[in-house]
């Protein structure tokens, strides 16, 4: 590993003021690996745990009517735990649950999970050629092996998949990432966060470099408990998906009114699968029409030499995510946390 | 028989902690970890040369250390390799296999992902800090040994800490969840059904 200089940032404004010269280290899950492995070499890494003593709101969920707030330093295992998200918000406890393992959901924050890089195996190993890891040099999964990469949103240069599970549940819930920099707090939807690779790979985010992620906000809508993910691996547990998809439904009868679909382990960011969104509405909710609207997901599929089973794959468990969270029940109005909901 | 067997394991582990120990006297006399004494005036300063070690306290086990730690430092290796305490096992210092697991401030963490300088101020508890007395194990200690439920046992402090803290968090409910929740300890030598036997046995006994 690379020498570097390490700091404790104490409050919000000294990590802005190191943010745009410095990494910033949460849970550091995927920046000390990458760190060891030689793919990053910070100069200087800025710990910003000690942030939630001056600023509580920043280690905090707070659940009302309006919605739920994350704050950035929340730990994946406090918000998978929470039972008011899991009663109103299934699709977002799901997909904590089913990421990494309980240790890494332990130590990884929530700013740092939406974060994470996305990645293959070839950008994990220095000695390959990588537009991303190193820019110009080429990818070296174009024609490697490419099994687990991305068959949506690639580019010539570079198709490694978005592997987080929990940015595709945001996308269904409208969720916003609150973002504070110098010019003070703004919103920004969390489907505007990500940048498909195109010609510039090593750029994944829209974040300015002096921004910090504060919060994550989700808003309250009257069928948020109606939303599902589901996940398919190459093995059962603690692996990235191979396909995943994530659905919240507003059914009215068995008619589908509004329909969110993002997808996961397919594309090279968070899919928001809008085609797919198109062809249920108006329809009742079955194999049929579910199995359209995953036809409609994957027309734009460009697939590798290794990977085409990946939209097969992916069409099937979005059928699966459709009809079970149709099949879902509504909470009970009181959850144990006390939170009320209408 | 089994008598003979202890005291072999009994020399073994002083063998390590006393060659650990010995290590961590060496160390210091290696360009960039420095001299205790000499850090807190340089840190102070707020050095911009990275060779300038850290002055942490650790709290392992209930005891405070106080080293000079290279930033890059990970807990894991400051456990095994400053202190002595070589229960905590590397298996592939990537996050992978979960063989380094510790608990920090009661929950489970990959002590090969946190660099030291981060475990300031945090309780950390490793497999030599586990049992409540020298001459009494933890039961999960216990249901291990009573379910065989290790062969090699490198995996099996990570293993037996996280299983603490699956019993602990409410998610040994059931067989599967157990599994699901202890997916994160692999084992090379796969005795996941008695790992998760000895999980229920010793649920039943943390009262929880």
């Amino acid at each position: 590993m690379q020498p570097f200089l390490f700091d404790r940032a104490g409050s919000v404004a000294e990590a802005l003021r190191a943010v745009s010269d410095a990494t910033v280290i949460a849970g550091g899950t995927n920046l000390v690996d990458y760190m060891r492995l030689g793919v990053v070499s910070p100069k200087r890494v800025v710990d910003i745990n000690g942030l939630n003593r001056e600023t509580a709101a920043l280690g905090r969920i707070t659940l009302d009517h309006q919605g739920l707030r994350l704050g950035a330093l929340v730990r994946m295992a406090e918000a998978e735990d929470h039972p008011g998200i899991r009663a109103h918000y299934p699709v977002l406890a799901d997909s904590l649950a089913l990421a990494a393992s309980r240790q890494i959901r332990t130590m990884a924050s929530l700013g740092g999970n939406l974060l994470q890089r996305t990645r293959c195996e070839y950008f994990r190993e220095a000695s390959w050629p990588c537009n991303k890891r190193r820019p110009g040099s080429g990818c070296a999964a174009l024609d490697g092996l490419n099994r687990q990469h991305a068959v949506l949103g690639t580019s010539d240069a570079c198709i490694a998949t978005y592997p987080g599970d929990m940015a595709q549940a945001l996308l269904v819930l409208d969720a916003q990432v609150e973002l504070t920099g110098p010019g003070g707090v703004r919103l920004m939807p969390v489907a505007k966060v990500h940048r498909q690779p195109g010609a510039t790979p090593y750029l994944e985010t829209t974040l300015a470099p002096d921004e910090l992620i504060t919060a994550l906000v989700v808003p309250a809508s009257p069928w948020s408990w109606r939303s599902r993910y589901v996940k398919v691996r190459d093995r059962r547990s603690f692996a990235f998906a191979l396909a995943s998809a994530a659905v919240a439904l507003d059914l009215e009868g068995d008619r589908v009114k509004q329909a969110r679909i993002a997808l996961g382990g397919v594309a090279t960011v968070p899919w928001r699968a809008e085609a797919a969104e198109v062809a249920l509405v108006g329809k009742p909710l079955d194999q049929t029409t579910a199995r359209a609207a995953a036809v409609a997901a994957f027309a734009g599929a460009r697939t590798r030499a290794h990977n085409a089973f990946k939209v097969p794959l992916g069409q099937e468990v979005l059928v699966q995510a459709l009809l079970q969270a149709g099949a879902l029940q509504p909470p009970p109005p009181t959850t144990r946390n006390g939170v009320t909901h209408a | 028989m089994p008598d003979r067997s202890q005291s072999a394991a009994v020399n073994r582990r002083h063998f390590l902690a006393a060659v650990g120990g010995a290590a961590a006297g060496g160390a210091t006399t290696l360009p960039g970890t420095g001299d205790a004494a000499a850090a807190p005036a340089a840190e102070a300063a707020k050095s911009s040369d990275p060779r300038v070690p850290h002055t942490v306290t650790l709290t392992i086990n209930g005891q405070d250390h106080q080293l000079s730690l290279d930033a890059r430092a990970s807990l894991l290796d400051t456990l095994r390799d400053r202190l002595g305490l070589t229960g905590t096992k590397k298996g592939c210092d990537h996050g992978q296999c979960g063989a380094c697991t510790v608990l920090v401030d009661g929950r489970r963490e990959l002590s090969c992902l946190r660099l030291a300088v981060m475990a300031q101020g945090r309780q950390v508890t490793t497999i030599e800090g586990l049992a409540p007395d020298p001459h009494t194990l933890h039961p999960m200690q216990q249901a291990f040994i009573d379910h065989d439920a290790f062969q090699c046992g490198y995996c099996t402090p990570g293993q037996i800490l996280s299983a603490v803290a699956c019993v602990k968090e409410g998610h040994a409910g059931d067989d599967d969840q157990i599994r699901e929740y202890m997916s994160g300890n692999i084992c090379r030598c796969a005795a996941y059904p008695n790992i998760v036997a000895a999980i229920r046995q010793a649920k039943t006994e943390m009262g929880a």
